[in-house]
């Protein structure tokens, strides 16, 4: 179908996939008329509601248990709110005030819902749930369907007001092309979740409800436009997009240059849920291994048999791929109630990450003395750095103490400025080195990473921040040490190339970024990346230096992953 | 009535998942805990939706108030959750 003028709709898009197919509306809110007549039986009216309320909490709390991360948490989450007391007791008030059980739920749920979106920001956010709560419970009440998404019987991009998080559980995800809605943000449950499964997305479309069910669309989420009746050169441009995309997810091959140089491509992982998650997904391992998670939130360290069960759960998944483990990285920002020391005023600049070692040695030792029985009882050869190494002391410090409790590979993370600069002689202590760029950021740029108005200068592409990384690369090259990345700037497929350019060999990332990473590199010989990397590091500014960049990289690639 | 005044640890405040473990930790300990910040009156600290609306930020004072059999263990163990950080870093 061609139409002669196209009409777009505008939002914000989740991810840079696109789709062209059929709208197919989800179901909307059941509607509650005010006027009811008061119940005749109040105890049993009450009876109703909370049988009701009961019953929608059960559901929900049944598919956050067949649900897995994100999804998991955020179903819980409104599972608990179908379960609220508070919630429950203003029914019941209302009830034995004359409401209609549903117009009590309504007027209960809609009071929440107004404090919720006074308050703004995260708050109002989480209003979706609390009107999807509204809505099952009301339509449990009243013996309808639940609302929510319909059952797909072609592959469809879903349009709705917004879903809600049990919406998304419940979507048949082989028949979704994409999903557009008409409020969320940009970091609500829709978006979130759509980002996870990797389905195109756009959010705050005004319009979206006004779409029939069956009018074609095409949805591009790297633009954040939604086409109405597409002609064929929007048609022919998303498509080639998704056959370029969905392509791309199938190439499985390690990570190397148009020309065959090698650069590993990695995960970033936090827990030992995360290594079993990624066990099927097609990278070469782990190339970060957060174990903070593993002493967060407790009065005490875990015991070395702890540590060494999770870290062998993690090896096991990876069954032989390489995984890098950083130890601890805790104090300051990231405080522990058995090792932090109360009132540091600069708490990034204080006894944070491998610093603690000043303080609490053993902490470091029993982490180092677990992973080396994970790595016996696995027959696995972890490699393990350590985090906020400021010296060439330090660095040598770590590697002593390391080889000490059995490690064979050891390394640290660059992310404060002097490693950087002295990298020449921090490579000549350790087996290897990781560039954290996200903190290398901060402390080049004096910038608190947990600001966001002072993003523009937390740009990895801050020439000064490129230089030191130029700079480890470099160091790391000239010494035969190999020389990681482990920050948000891997997961950048331009950045990817920069980096690839200066000499890094392996990118560590979110599993979701790999195959946009692979796609590119494949297309880019050593020779190229390194021009790109000399063309970034000549911009005088952040913006210079990403443009410069851009130019060099092949329009190919620009397209398919929507670089600009 | 026995009471704690605490700072709320978790970095992005009272929120989401810090709020849902705490007011399921009110909840499991079969006593009724209120909870209270700035000069607003106390409320259920089993509601996860009244804690939300507290809108307690990181470092935000908040108290908690118990009574009865176990208040002052019920209390310390509360407090101890709120001066932990409950929200689990997704940064390197």
């Amino acid at each position: 179908m061609t139409t002669p003028d196209p009409r777009e709709l505008h939002g914000f898009g989740v991810g840079r996939g696109a789709a062209v197919g059929p709208v197919a509306r989800a179901h909307p809110a059941p509607h509650v008329a005010q006027d009811l007549p008061a119940p005749l039986d109040l105890e049993a009216a009450k009876a109703a509601a909370e049988a009701s309320f009961a019953a929608v909490g059960k559901g929900l709390q049944a598919r956050a248990d067949e649900a897995a991360g994100t999804l998991a948490e955020v179903l819980g989450a409104t599972a608990l709110m179908a379960k609220d007391p508070a919630l429950l007791a203003q029914v019941r008030t209302r009830i034995d005030g004359g409401a209609a059980a549903v117009v009590a739920v309504d007027r209960a749920i809609t009071e929440f819902s107004d404090m919720f979106l006074a308050a703004g920001g995260y708050l109002a956010e989480r209003v979706t749930d609390l009107r999807s709560v509204r809505d099952r419970v009301v339509a449990h009440l009243e013996g309808l369907p639940e609302p929510g998404v319909p059952t797909l019987s072609r592959p469809s991009v879903v349009v709705a007001d917004d879903l809600a998080p049990a919406d998304t559980a419940a979507l048949e995800l082989d028949k979704v092309l994409a999903i557009v809605i008409e409020h969320g943000g940009p970091t609500g449950h829709t978006a979130i979740i759509a980002g996870q499964l990797g389905i195109p997305c756009v959010v705050r479309v005004i319009g979206a409800t006004s779409l029939q069910d069956g009018v074609e669309v095409a949805v591009d989420a790297a633009t954040g436009t939604v086409v109405v009746g597409p002609d064929d050169d929007v048609r022919q441009r998303v498509e080639a997009r998704r056959t370029a995309l969905a392509a791309l997810e199938q190439d499985t091959a390690p990570g190397a240059t148009a020309d065959g140089h090698a650069v590993a491509l990695l995960a970033n992982i936090g827990t030992a849920e995360d290594a079993e998650r990624i066990a099927d997904v097609a990278v070469e391992g782990v190339g970060l291994f957060r174990t903070e998670v593993l002493f967060l939130g407790r009065t005490s360290a875990p015991t070395e048999d702890e540590q060494a069960e999770v870290y062998a759960r993690v090896l096991t998944a990876l069954g032989g791929r390489k995984v890098v483990i950083r130890t601890l990285d805790a104090g300051a920002d990231k405080p522990l109630a058995f090792v932090t020391q109360a009132g540091e005023e600069n708490p990034a600049l204080g006894v944070r990450g491998f610093r603690l070692v000043r303080t609490a040695e053993d902490l470091l030792r029993t982490q180092l003395a677990a992973i080396g029985r994970a790595a016996a009882q696995t027959g696995q050869e972890p490699w393990v750095m350590a985090p906020m190494v400021a010296t060439v002391d330090e660095a040598a410090q770590f590697a002593a103490i390391a080889r000490d409790c059995g490690v064979r590979t050891v390394g640290v993370m660059v992310e404060v400025p002097s490693a950087a600069l002295r990298a020449r002689d921090v490579v000549q202590e350790v087996d290897f080195v990781s560039l954290g760029t996200n903190d290398l950021a901060q402390y080049t740029m004096a910038t608190d990473r947990l600001r966001g108005e002072l993003v523009d200068l937390l740009d990895p592409w801050q020439p000064a921040v490129l230089d030191l990384v130029a700079i480890t690369a470099r160091a790391g090259a000239e010494g035969g040490t190999p020389v990681g990345v482990c920050g948000e700037s891997a997961a950048d497929p331009v950045m990817a190339l920069v980096l690839t350019g200066m000499g890094v060999t392996s990118l560590s990332m979110s599993p979701a970024a790999v195959a946009g990473v692979r796609f590119a590199l494949g297309r880019h010989s050593l020779e190229t990346c390194q021009r790109i990397a000399e063309a970034a590091t000549a911009g005088r500014t952040a913006t210079e230096s990403r443009a410069a960049a851009l130019e060099l990289v092949d329009p190919q690639v620009r397209e398919v992953l929507a670089l600009g | 009535m026995p009471h704690r005044t605490v700072a709320v640890a978790s970095r992005v405040g009272l929120h989401a998942r810090p709020a849902a473990l705490f007011s399921q930790a009110a909840a499991a300990s079969g006593l009724p805990v209120t909870i209270a910040h700035g000069d607003r009156p106390p409320v259920d600290a089993s509601s996860v939706l009244m804690v939300m609306t507290l809108g307690a930020k990181h470092g935000a004072e908040v108290t908690i108030a118990a009574e009865g059999d176990g208040a002052d263990e019920v209390l310390d163990r509360l407090a101890e959750l709120l001066e932990t950080d409950l929200d689990a870093p997704e940064q390197s």
